[in-house]
């Protein structure tokens, strides 16, 4: 019997989880035990586990980034939450200065086992300020691990993965993804960071989505169908490391790409994957595409906002127009919600 | 008169946003809304002793400065449903709000980012041997940045002509300053920094304004430095939202009765006269339904307005 959580809950269960079996798990940040609890991923926490291991902050990110890595020097496995990636960039000192460079320039001497769980997110109106998701710029950064996984299966094993690891590893969460709903074991269970996770079999395309981008190349592909193109889809769950040679084996079998990044394109996750498989001498006739923001800043109001952003649609329009060489809009006749096509497995 | 001119002002932002928070369900305002119903008496108290050169910034939370500094309605409504027309071509919304003319250089999202650079504007005002003075409005969260302290160093090293306004509701979001700070003593924090800091804790628009006034004075006989404005005050309204949220439970609503009861608008309105308030909400009432209208009518920006004013050439 397959037991189904939302990607919030699981989230929650395995937080919670880890609390219940090492008390050195805590969490912190802006708001966790407040009654919105994190769109619920920390509500009852407090209740659960007391304000010493569960505690709002000051409103001082760069800081209490700091604090968190003091107390993971000492031997906590602090959990550090921001309700928005937008306010990790206030964190950017301690996170790259320090907490990406310790163990290396200390010899190996110290580690840092801190998870920094951020939400990005499309939800409209939230502009310039609000809606960033900048994973790209920690790629960049050696001693960092990142991961964005797409299911509630992969939600509750990375994150348990993350809080086991003994590096800081930033866990970032997609706000639409929290309705996301699929089969999550009881017990806990960890999921490898440094494994993609290939969510469906197929021979024409491959498609690759960052976070959320991942459920909008299912809805791509099941909007491909109609015209018989079988599309593979993958979902990276982890972006530092990356987990190339998966995206290689679908890539030299369907001779297809388009990696759709949930960020600006220029330095991005779909920059670095075509860059790392054409230093791995992937066939000369591979047909590649990027996707992802338009370089602007998220506009704020609605007519605009719905250009900023890919969809499936897009997606699919562009895997269309690859294979055929054929310039013609074509527009899918179904038309899916995001919240239609869950991913359930198998695993 | 000060209390007229209070009043209108007060009342039109009250109004105002009133009507935001009515027609907020319909989704036509597609931004999150920060509303400042029961602060509003801060900024006019404020902005009414500014003169037209002063400068303002403020935060998310920042329809009632922009309004009481005489940034345009209807460019202000406009903005928030998006449209072409709006103080930022539909590209800001609610939470970034600009009217240059008027002297409101814009409102950020990012708690306490405009503090360093309000600081910098000051600097530049001060080397132009400008009188002009500016107005950073912070919420008591903001105080908890290094950016604060950072910024309120500064403008003390360089005796800077700027006024940080602190609109101290006690929460950010739904957290208690108890649970973020030792003590509660903000003004004391600043002066450490070597700055003149100062806590109105009646929510009285007179005084506020009187301290303003004063401050004004100084500069313009050449004592130039900066001041601190420790206002405090309460947010009726859910952090962001049209709705009330008692029910959540982080507050009470016994905690609000205070402040409802020491409404600065009520005050006003008794301390006119049914006469004179009723001449001036019936004008600040068209005003209101002309600037939705003109809302409603304007156009959506085009296309490719999405790639516009990245960079100036
Ligand atoms: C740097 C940063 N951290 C966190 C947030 C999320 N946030 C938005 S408003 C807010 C509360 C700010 O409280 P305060 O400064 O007191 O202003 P108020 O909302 O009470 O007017 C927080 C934490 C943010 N916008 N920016
Ligand atoms: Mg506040």
């Amino acid at each position: 019997m397959q037991r189904i959580l939302s990607y919030s809950e699981a989230i929650r269960e395995a937080i919670v989880q880890e609390m219940t079996q090492n008390p050195s798990v805590i969490v912190l940040g802006q708001g966790v035990d407040d009654p919105k609890g994190i769109l619920g991923t920390t509500k009852g926490l407090v209740d659960k586990f007391g304000s010493e291991r569960v505690f709002d902050t000051p409103l001082a990110e760069d800081g209490m980034t700091g604090v968190a890595i003091g107390a993971a020097l000492a031997g906590l496995r602090p959990v550090h939450t921001h309700i928005r990636m937008d306010f990790v960039l206030l964190a950017m000192n301690q996170l790259i200065n320090m907490a990406a460079k310790m163990r290396y320039m200390f010899g190996g001497e110290v580690s840092i086992p801190i998870v920094v769980r951020s939400i990005i997110g499309k939800s409209w109106g939230q502009g310039a300020q609000h809606s960033q998701s900048i994973y790209p710029l920690f790629m960049n950064i050696p001693g960092l691990k990142i991961c964005a996984p797409s299911t509630p299966y992969d939600a509750k094993g990375c994150l348990i993965q993350g809080i086991r690891d003994n590096n800081p590893v930033l866990f970032i969460e997609h706000r639409l993804l929290y309705y996301q709903r699929g089969h999550v074991p009881t017990e806990g269970y960890t999921v490898p960071l440094g494994k993609a996770r290939i969510l469906a079999k197929g021979k024409d395309i491959t498609l690759v989505g960052i976070s959320q981008m991942a459920i909008e190349c299912l809805r791509a592909r099941q909007y491909l169908k109609e015209i018989h193109i079988d599309a593979e889809v993958i979902d990276p769950l982890s972006l530092s490391p990356l987990d190339i040679n998966t995206i290689l084996d679908s890539v030299v079998k369907t001779k297809m790409l388009i990696v759709i990044d949930y960020a600006w394109m220029t330095c991005g996750a779909g920059a670095e994957i075509v860059a790392q498989l054409i230093e791995r001498n992937i066939p000369r006739d591979v047909v590649i595409k990027r996707m992802g923001f338009a370089s602007v800043p998220c506009p704020t109001t609605s007519a605009l906002e719905q250009h900023f952003y890919p969809d499936a649609k897009e997606i699919a329009l562009n895997a269309y127009q690859m294979i055929f060489s054929d310039k013609k809009a074509w527009q899918p006749i179904t038309e899916l919600q995001a919240e239609e096509v869950e991913f359930k497995g198998p695993f | 008169m000060l209390a007229e001119k209070f009043y209108r002002s007060l009342y039109r932002i009250r109004r105002i946003e009133e009507e935001i928070a009515r027609i907020y369900h319909t989704d036509k305002i597609k931004s999150p809304v920060h509303l400042s119903i029961g602060q509003e008496a801060i900024s006019v108290g404020v902005c009414e002793a500014l003169r037209p050169d002063d400068i303002v910034f403020g935060t998310y939370r920042g329809h009632a400065t922009y309004l009481a500094k005489g940034g345009n309605l209807e460019k202000m409504i406009a903005e928030l449903y998006g449209k072409s027309t709006g103080c930022s071509k539909g590209k800001g919304g609610s939470m970034h709000l600009i009217d240059v003319a008027k002297g409101v250089m814009g409102t950020s999202a990012i708690v306490g980012t405009t503090i360093p650079v309000s600081v910098g504007y000051s600097y530049a005002l001060k080397y132009r041997k400008s009188n002009s003075i500016v107005v950073c409005f912070i919420g008591d969260g903001a105080v908890d940045e290094g950016a604060f302290h950072e910024g309120v160093n500064f403008a003390a090293l360089k005796r800077l002509p700027i006024l940080f306004v602190c609109e101290n509701n006690h929460y950010a979001i739904h957290s208690h300053h108890v649970s973020r700070r030792n003590s509660d003593n903000i003004c004391e924090r600043v002066q450490t920094y070597g700055m003149q800091a100062e806590c109105i804790d009646d929510g009285d628009i007179f005084r506020i304004y009187d301290f303003t006034n004063n401050y004004i004075k100084r500069i313009m006989m050449g004592h130039i430095a900066p001041v601190f404005l420790e206002c405090i005050t309460y947010r009726w309204k859910e952090h962001v939202g049209p709705n009330d949220d008692f029910h959540l439970g982080y507050r009470t609503k016994d905690e609000a009765e205070y402040w409802i009861q020491n409404d600065q608008l009520k005050k006003l309105k008794s301390l006119l006269g049914a006469d004179i308030s009723s001449k001036i909400e019936s004008a600040v009432d068209l005003e209101t339904k002309n600037a939705f209208e003109f809302a409603e009518k304007s156009d959506f920006p085009e296309v490719k307005e999405l790639y516009t004013d990245l960079f100036k050439d």
